[in-house]
């Protein structure tokens, strides 16, 4: 397999560590990097969800939990700095310890801020995370349920409806919903979020519904949507090529692939994709 | 290659782009796939899968080179022996069965029947595990996943049966094969479409526990997308780059010589 000289962003990725309470951790870690290579991964944008459960549960992690994944996320860039960046995972039912959190991490590296299913995502308790978010020009990968129906078990589910209502409040800030293919009816997102233009939908996670990426395409625009792999990254590869097929152009198509990802994240937050970029195409990200 | 896991027609529970014969014929030019075995999808939810079979088999015969006929057949529905004569002079590789839609147990006396006659005459029984994530299906879709009790207890049912599961994740793969004697878990054959790669590596460790040849290439074309498998296997580790999927032809003669293939 030869994977394209397009630079190629994950903007949905996960790592685990010793405390996550499972004894493969490292061989889940290589993996990602082992595929990551094989498929012309540039960049894993990653987060750690606290203890993934072993020691609270993974969408209400405890603030010590968040602090001990955070840690191993800043661990990790300083060790792999020409390939992973960093969101800092946030609880927002602890506002003084994710505000503290977030000063803490983007001090060293950390470039967008991720918020689980805490906390409903219309919730004003949010406000801050997002008024930081703003202000610095951090995005928020916010955890969703494609069109919740009713409450699940070891979640506070937000869809996209949900996650609009913050958007809306907050314009200057700007938005991943997660994982498009993450579980729930995608098909409602997309009129959920069409008139918020601060919110990129990820096409991340297990679900690969033919249809699924025409329909985004046709609803947002190639300019709202950034390519992720969430837990599974075959998914991830599948969707890259079907990309390729169903007759976008190829500017679309790095607009998914990368350019919209760095126009959302920080400045110079990927300079590997930016500087191969100008070697083959010879143009900036847009 | 054949992809033993492709269906034409309406899914009742959401819009499904372009789902006729000959835009599958062209997605298996693109993808470089010689064959497929193709269901009628409307035909899960017919009460009478009759219809279903024949507008299947009106719309397979002028592409009968590239699309062979897998027609649904209800073992609970009369005169489902002609329908299963039906299908063998049609020249189908397997025929499918959908208990939960249909209402059947785990046990079901019928299915058994159904799948040790349909091995007799060298056809595998294709079991679907699901057609869609348990989180997104609408509120009346609500016949629940195949159980791996079913997947186990059809296994046991005969030494001509080939079952050919679709659709079933890690956990139940593992639960079915491990349930079963080493005679009984050749008869039994998986689809990769919805097993998940890396950084799980789940088609990896299958790969290694229970062995390639268990498995068939398949993709749940039109519900999913046609790259998945192949995507799947193009990011298997360097030691398992030479892995060999089972031949689905060799499935229907194993059956048909109640052979211990594989």
């Amino acid at each position: 397999m030869t994977p394209s000289p397009e630079p190629l962003i994950d903007a949905h990725a996960h790592f685990y560590h010793a405390g996550a309470g499972r004894t493969d951790w490292a061989d889940v870690n290589a993996a990602r990097f082992r595929a990551g290579d094989q498929m012309g991964i540039t960049y894993h944008v990653a987060s750690v969800l606290g203890s993934y459960g072993f020691t609270s549960p993974t969408y209400f992690p405890s603030p010590e939990d968040v602090t001990t994944g955070n840690d191993v996320m800043l661990d990790l860039c300083a060790r792999e700095p020409d390939r992973v960046r960093m969101f800092v995972t946030v609880n927002p039912n602890y506002p003084v310890h994710a505000l503290t959190e977030i000063d803490r991490c983007v001090a060293r590296g950390a470039i967008g801020i991720k918020l689980l299913a805490s906390r409903r995502a219309d919730d004003p308790l949010l406000d801050p995370i997002a008024d930081v978010a703003a202000a610095r020009g951090l995005p928020v990968l916010h955890h969703i349920w494609q069109h919740r129906r009713r409450e699940w078990p070891s979640q506070e589910i937000s869809d996209g409806a949900d996650l609009a209502r913050l958007a809306e409040r907050f314009p200057k800030a700007n938005f991943i919903l997660a994982h498009l293919g993450g579980g729930g009816d995608y098909m409602h997102t997309f009129p959920a979020v069409v008139d918020c233009p601060n919110i990129y939908p990820d096409l991340s996670g297990s679900g690969v519904d033919r249809g699924m990426l025409d329909a985004a395409i046709e609803a947002l625009g190639a300019e709202r949507l950034l390519w992720g792999c969430d837990l599974t990254m075959c998914t991830g590869l599948a969707k890259l090529r079907a990309l390729d097929v169903i007759g976008l152009s190829a500017r679309d198509i790095a607009n998914i692939r990368w350019r919209n990802a760095a126009r959302i994240f920080p400045p110079n937050s990927f300079p590997r994709a930016t500087r191969d970029t100008r070697s083959v195409t010879g143009s900036e990200p847009a | 290659m054949i992809d033993v896991n492709t269906l034409i027609g309406p899914y009742p529970f959401r819009h499904v782009p372009h789902s006729d014969a000959d835009v599958l014929v062209r997605v298996l030019d693109r993808e470089g796939i010689s064959q497929a075995w193709v269901g009628h999808l409307p035909s899960a939810f017919y009460r009478d899968p009759t219809p279903g079979n024949t507008a299947l088999y009106t719309a397979l015969a002028p592409l009968a080179a590239r699309l062979r006929p897998v027609p649904a057949i209800r073992p609970d529905w009369p005169q489902w022996e002609r329908a299963l004569r039906d299908a063998t002079s049609a020249g189908a590789p397997a025929i499918r069965a959908y208990p939960p839609q249909w209402g059947l147990g785990p046990h079901d006396a019928g299915l058994r029947e159904l799948a040790i006659a349909a091995g007799e005459l060298g056809m595998a029984t294709l079991l679907t595990v699901r057609f869609e994530d348990l989180r997104q299906r609408h509120s009346m879709d609500s016949a629940g996943d195949l159980s791996a009790a079913a997947i186990r207890a059809l296994a046991r049912a005969g030494e001509s049966v080939r079952l050919v599961v679709t659709a079933a994740g890690r956990e139940m793969i593992e639960e079915v094969h491990w349930g079963l004697t080493v005679e009984e878990q050749r008869r039994v054959f998986w689809d990769i479409s919805w097993i998940w790669g890396p950084p799980e590596d789940h088609l990896a460790k299958l790969f290694r526990s229970i062995g390639a040849e268990r498995f068939v290439f398949g993709t749940q074309w039109p519900l999913r997308l046609t790259q998945t498998p192949r995507a799947n296997l193009d990011l298997l580790p360097d030691d398992l780059h030479g892995a060999r999927l089972a031949e689905a032809e060799q499935i229907c003669s194993a059956a048909r010589d109640g052979a211990g293939f594989g």
